[in-house]
């Protein structure tokens, strides 16, 4: 048996003259909870799609479970559980019946897709919805339904495409315990997302992407000491005589706006020697954070 | 061809099985209009434009205009009610709703989506058909027992024209482009297709674009089987019928499903 759960090999996608994915590779371990990470246009969702057999690869080979998806799209689909970035839960049904037509999606026997559905709407929190047609829920409650949905067939694999965007902090956290807690049963999760923090709390791999291209990856917080450092200095109302003092320390400096980012190569007494020269100068010294692995990585220019 | 039907199969079922329960949800509201519409048209053309007309000559027979005009609302019937399902309705599903997106990530494919729709639209054309000709019969303005051909001639004939709407919904950018084809298709159709006159009294170079029409050949089937008078080339119309039936089915299929995988 093959360990991996997900194997992508040279996967490219071209629209005429755009190539929005430019030949990734990579791999997702059984049981293993790997984030994309990237800007808007970066090839993330265009990556997933073509994983869920939703679009042909223009070439290379993606695979789940040793099944390839453009040769065996119904077995790939059925080892699958997908959350997909917009809503697209059945408007014409209320809550259960919306689990119980997409389990007969599946070919489910009614029985057992009963009996999930209503197992599956304890473990989101939606018990107490089952009848209330779909445009009465709260956009956390829809999120929570799809990815009961997305459960339904017992997938070995789950699929999240920015599963938390848009939501207020408590139902993000709501997602976010329950993606652990599939964890824990061994559930293989690839997700994409905006959010460095739901990155970091989740993921034991994540991948960077840009421009169609996987720029990096790693385990969040190796990434985070070897791209950045440990530590980050942010100043501001700062003058030439500062600016001067920082240039001569090891270590990256950035101007953005009226804000000064220093990432020292040794982190350790950076506080009281600023204590000595400068301790009147505002600033914060900070942990490095994977956003700062990702803004040094695809840059701060905004993305359209 | 083979290309085509490569993916085709019986889980097509589960896409029109959906409809189905959307359909039997509202059922109230869905089938006021088919019980409706015949009592409408009956009064205003029957009654109204009849008390005019009275009798009218079709097919070397004499009959009333009421008569005449029964069978030509049900062959209408036929086309409106799948055909507005499968682009309206279809169009709602896969643009607004993202219905079909929904479905495509569980082992069910593109074609079973476009099948299954095709399937449906057709089922409607017959469940609106099946309750307007017993509409019609309490009037009693249909032959028995020739009338049941109706049944499978609109499930055919729902075929070709589902088939019709899925294959102008495949090129359609957004829901208000469906007015062109309406106007420049579906209305004409709708008046000059035997409908609510003989295509016989039309000019000879009409008459020849009348006969390309498939509604005129549905209502042409349509009005033999209820008025229960089986005269002239019935089986030319109905190859006619099934053939396009398939030649569009297949059609749809190829244009919907490059519209669908993007």
């Amino acid at each position: 048996m093959n360990p991996a759960a997900i194997i992508a090999r040279e996967l490219t996608k071209r629209y005429g003259e755009l190539e929005a994915v430019r030949g990734v590779s990579f791999e997702v371990g059984s049981g293993e909870v790997v984030g994309f990470l990237g800007p808007n246009g970066a090839g993330k969702t265009t990556t997933v799609r073509m994983l869920c057999c939703f679009l042909p690869p223009t070439s290379g080979t993606a695979s789940i479970h040793g099944l390839d998806v453009r040769e065996r799209p119904r077995d790939v689909k059925w080892l699958l559980g997908v959350c997909p970035q917009e809503d697209n839960l059945d408007p014409d049904f209320d809550v259960l019946k919306n689990l119980l037509v997409y389990g007969r999606y599946f070919g489910l026997p009614g029985r057992i897709v009963r009996r999930r559905a209503l197992e599956l709407l304890e473990f989101v929190a939606l018990s107490d919805k089952t009848h209330v047609p779909i445009q009465a829920l709260s956009g956390g409650m829809k999120r929570r339904l799809i990815l009961a949905r997305a459960l339904l067939n017992e997938p070995r694999v789950l699929i999240l495409d920015e599963p938390t965007t848009g939501l207020d902090p408590q139902a993000r956290h709501a997602i976010w315990t329950r993606i652990r807690s599939l964890r824990a049963h061994g559930t293989t999760v690839l997700l994409t997302t905006h959010y460095m923090e739901e990155a970091t709390q989740l993921c034991d791999r994540v991948v960077v992407m840009d421009d169609g291209k996987i720029l990096l990856e790693g385990a969040p917080l190796d990434l985070v000491e070897r791209e950045v450092g440990r530590t980050v200095v942010e100043a501001w109302n700062y003058g030439e005589e500062f600016v001067h003092f920082m240039r001569a320390l090891p270590g990256r400096l950035e101007e953005v706006g009226d804000r000064l980012y220093f990432y020292p190569k040794e982190g350790d007494h950076i506080e009281r020697l600023f204590e000595e020269r400068f301790p009147h100068q505002e600033r914060l010294i900070r942990r490095a954070t994977l956003e700062d692995v990702f803004l040094k990585l695809t840059g701060r220019a905004l993305r359209d | 061809m083979r290309a085509i039907l490569r993916n085709v199969s019986l889980r097509s079922l589960r896409v029109w099985r959906r409809d189905l329960d959307v359909y039997l949800t509202n059922w109230k509201t869905e089938f006021l209009p088919p019980l409706s519409e015949p009592v409408l048209y009956v009064f205003a053309f029957g009654f109204g434009l009849g008390s005019l007309i009275h009798t009218i000559h079709y097919e070397g027979r004499e009959l009333t205009y009421l008569r005449f005009m029964a069978p030509g609302i049900v062959a209408v019937a036929i086309m409106f009610w799948s055909y507005f399902e499968t682009t309206y309705s279809s169009f709602v599903r896969m643009y607004y709703q993202r219905t079909f997106d929904a479905i495509l990530a569980t082992p069910l494919l593109v074609e079973d989506v476009i099948l299954g729709e095709l399937l449906w639209g057709a089922t409607k054309a017959v469940i609106a058909s099946t309750i307007m000709l017993g509409m019609l019969a309490l009037l009693g303005l249909v032959t028995w027992p020739s009338a049941l051909w109706v049944i499978p001639l609109s499930a055919v004939a729902g075929v070709l024209f589902s088939a019709l709407g899925l294959v102008v919904t495949s090129v359609t950018k957004n829901i208000s482009s469906f007015n062109l084809p309406m106007f420049l298709m579906i209305m004409p159709m709708f008046m000059f297709s035997g409908t609510f006159f003989p295509v016989s009294i039309l000019p000879k170079w009409a008459l020849v674009i009348a006969w390309c029409l498939p509604l005129t050949h549905v209502s042409y089937l349509v009005r033999a089987a209820v008025l229960g008078w089986p005269r002239g080339p019935l089986a030319v119309s109905a190859v006619y019928v099934a053939v396009l039936a398939v030649v569009l089915s297949a059609l749809a299929l190829r244009l919907m499903k490059r519209r669908l995988i993007q």
